[in-house]
């Protein structure tokens, strides 16, 4: 630790280049924490799911609808403890690109079964007393200035025509990774409005089991209730639910991380580079330290160190600014990702790829400083 | 006089890892670019390939594709005797009224994918001549029979002629697989539309699609459409219908693109700088042999440039080798226009090789500028003296 000067001082001596290397490594760093927040915003979903939710649908997709009768039936299930409703309106304001998820959700069932969407019990009172009411989450309200006692018009697609909604309540999640972008209201509202042929239809049931461990039987349960019904169900648990919806969006995934790794990877080149200039130029130097009775080990660790130290700056800065700007700007790219938040674990990851970029390219030149021979090094220049 | 080039590719040679090592790094960001392009490109073009601009697309009004729709059969049948629609060689109109639903399938790996199960007609394929059978027979109306995407082939389970496939509470046999030419049809199934009906209890249609005598009459058939109280419907170009489904994404895409990459090759620029320093830096003495040879400030400015662009050329000609592979690979993600999934190839285009070659010259003219002024403005005596 001692020669922590010596390392500092020899980063100091060439600023221009330490200045550009850091920066290198943090624009690396910082799209990568981009990156894989993008990743991360979609697994929000999973992180907020409840072990005992389990979800109802359609078997054939989400587009079919099942009758309101079930309602009963999936009550008297052996450990469901509860059951609520709701159909998605997916519905725009003023514009299709204004993109957020509306729901039509049984209002005095659906605080019971979702805790963690929590809102003022005399906000929750007003939403549920008013049939055109709504409720609306604390993201969606700031992202279009929506305040207690505005009237919101929401175009539907599915459900045509103009809807006017009276925001009641702001709700907020109770951990970070509850959504906070969607707009409640009345299903009994939606379902008096529809005509006579379309009423009485739900789009998703959630029910809640006594257990975890309930989750598997209680699905094999309702879907064999139903099976040779004209509307046959399926069931899983609320994880498994937003595991495929996730699924669907497709490869994206492996897309990014792709383009990640082809990131790094490039910035990697770019600093191996720059460390066996750096050392290159200091062969006389270094050949100097060693007649002075520096050991080859302290040599190795001299100019290790130094790429370390260059790499975990960038890593930090990047990891940093990435954490910083998606925070402080609510970045969600037009309402595509509502949950764009970097977590602690990315940031430790990238802090890692950092240190293994700084090890990976201090090795070369550390090795071959250390294995120097003095004399030929002295003799080579001048 | 400008200073010869091979002095510049005989530099670049004799510091072999350094300007592999550099080039390398600036071929990935033009890879990542042209990368970027070819995924944007190759979802915007499945889609807007799917609509052809001789057609239209009657749907229900306040719709914005066709999931969400509804043309009630009399609503179809008004549609479908319009004036303006051009006729068949039997003398019957061009024009078809499908059903589409989304059906919940199990991918060739297990997991799960929404595709579009479309009833149609006989005349939907001559609305699309795109569409042709590449293996089996087309289905035979009124039986359990469906044809299938080349796509949906090639990635769902079961999809294969020969097999068998269970919607809706029936088993369909696959007689026929069809290239839809790279359009969003590539994706889907299809069967007969009149017994798709009663089996997927469906009373309505989603769409009518008809072809138009006269590209000119949309807007006398508009205006009767949307105007006719029998039904409220809009119509559409098909082929700005199907643009517009893929608009939000491709933006999505493409902006994720240019940000990424431009963020990057901030990065890569950096590096670029640190490598030219470095070679300006070690050639003090050469420049200053240069400057007393008679070589201008201005000529060796231009070839310290030159060098630059050079390096970042080859980087820029490694990321477009390495994005050759990745065209024609295939992906998927989902419409969320019409919650289904839509495989499509990427596309790497010459333009966007182009591209990535002017991408790269540009970061190589940035990263080379600096140092090269700095080597233009040395100093003869001091630069020859310095060891």
């Amino acid at each position: 630790m001692k020669y922590f000067r010596l390392v500092l001082a020899n980063l100091m001596r060439a600023k221009r280049r330490t200045f550009l290397t850091v920066f290198s490594i943090a624009v690396a760093l910082f799209l990568f924490c981009t990156l894989r927040t993008v990743i991360t915003s979609f697994e929000a979903s999973l992180r907020a799911s409840q072990a005992t939710r389990l979800v109802v649908r359609h078997a054939a997709s989400l587009v079919f609808p099942l009758p309101l009768a079930y309602r009963e039936r999936l009550a008297q299930v052996p450990g469901v403890t509860g059951v609520t409703y709701g159909n998605w309106f997916g519905g725009f304001y003023q514009d299709p690109k204004n993109q957020f998820a509306q729901f039509a959700m049984d209002v005095p069932t659906m605080f019971d079964l979702f805790p963690e969407t929590v809102a003022p019990p005399d906000q929750v009172q007003a939403f549920r007393a008013e049939r055109t009411a709504c409720i609306i989450g604390r993201a969606l309200a700031k992202k279009y200035g929506w305040k207690i006692g505005d009237q919101i018009p929401i175009v539907g697609t599915i459900y045509p025509g103009e809807w006017r909604f009276n925001v009641r309540g702001i709700y907020e999640g109770k951990t970070r990774d509850v959504d906070e972008n969607t707009l409640f209201f009345h299903w009994d509202f939606l379902n008096e409005s529809l005509p006579e042929g379309r009423r009485n239809y739900v789009g998703i049931y959630w029910l809640r089991i006594r257990s975890p461990d309930l989750a598997a039987p209680v699905s094999q349960r309702v879907d064999a209730i139903f099976e040779n019904s004209p509307q046959p169900t399926k069931t899983e648990t609320e994880k498994a639910f937003q595991a495929g919806f996730i699924s669907m969006i497709g490869n994206v995934q492996l897309l990014l991380t792709i383009i990640g790794s082809a990131i790094v990877f490039a910035i990697m080149l770019v600093t191996i580079n720059t460390m066996m200039m750096a050392a290159r130029e200091r062969t006389t130097e270094i050949a100097v330290l060693k007649t002075l009775g520096f050991s080859d080990g302290l040599i190795l660790r001299l100019v290790a160190g130094e790429a370390l130290v260059v790499s975990l700056l960038g890593g930090l800065l990047g990891c940093g600014l990435a954490a910083l700007v998606f925070h402080e700007t609510d970045f969600t790219a037009a309402g595509f990702f509502p949950n764009f938040r970097v977590l602690p674990a990315t940031i430790l990851t990238g802090l890692a790829l950092a240190a293994v970029m700084g090890i990976l390219s201090g090795l070369g030149p550390a090795i071959s400083a250390a294995q120097l021979k003095i004399a030929s090094a002295l003799r080579k220049v001048a | 006089m400008p200073i010869p080039l091979a002095y510049n590719l005989r530099n670049l040679a004799a510091r072999k890892v350094s300007t592999i090592l550099t080039a390398l790094g600036i071929g990935l960001v033009s890879w990542v670019f042209i990368f970027t392009l070819a995924l944007a490109g190759g979802f915007q073009s499945a889609l807007q390939a799917t609509g052809s601009p001789a057609n239209a697309i009657v749907i229900r009004n306040g719709s914005t594709a066709e999931l969400t729709s509804i043309i009630a059969r009399d609503a179809a049948a008004a549609i479908e005797s319009q004036p303006e629609i051009a006729r068949a060689a039997d003398g019957t109109p061009l024009a078809t009224h499908e059903l589409v639903v989304v059906w919940n399938l199990e991918r060739k790996n297990g997991t799960a994918a929404n595709v579009v199960v479309r009833g149609v007609t006989a005349k939907s394929l001559a609305l699309r001549p795109k569409v042709h059978l590449v293996e089996g027979r087309m289905f035979h109306a009124g039986l359990e029979e469906v044809v299938v995407g080349k796509l949906a082939n090639a990635r769902i389970a079961h999809c294969s002629v020969g097999d068998r496939i269970k919607l809706a509470g029936h088993q369909w046999s696959i007689v026929g697989v069809f290239d839809a030419g790279g359009t969003s049809f590539d994706s889907e199934i299809w069967g007969d539309v009149e017994l798709f009906m009663p089996v997927f209890d469906r009373p309505v249609y989603q769409s009518v699609t008809l072809r138009l005598d006269e590209p000119s009459h949309f807007e006398a058939i508009r205006r009767r459409l949307e105007a006719d109280p029998r039904m409220s419907v809009q119509i559409r170009h098909e082929d700005e219908f199907y643009a517009a489904q893929s608009a939000t994404l491709a933006t999505l895409l493409r902006g994720l693109g240019l940000f990424v990459t431009l963020i990057m090759a901030l990065g890569a620029v950096f590096g670029a700088l640190n490598t030219m320093y470095a070679a300006v830096g070690s050639r003090t003495k050469e420049i200053g042999t240069l400057l007393a040879l008679g070589f201008s400030r201005g000529a060796i400015l231009t070839s310290f440039l030159i060098e630059s662009v050079l390096l970042a050329g080859l980087g820029g000609l490694l990321g477009c080798l390495l994005a050759l592979p990745v065209s024609g690979m295939t992906t998927s993600t989902m419409n969320f226009a019409s919650f289904s999934e839509i495989a499509f190839r990427f596309q790497v285009t010459p333009l966007m090789l182009l591209y990535g070659m002017l991408f790269a010259a540009v970061m190589g003219a940035l990263g080379g500028f600096f140092p090269s002024r700095n080597a233009a403005r040395r100093v003869i005596v001091e630069a020859l003296r310095q060891v």
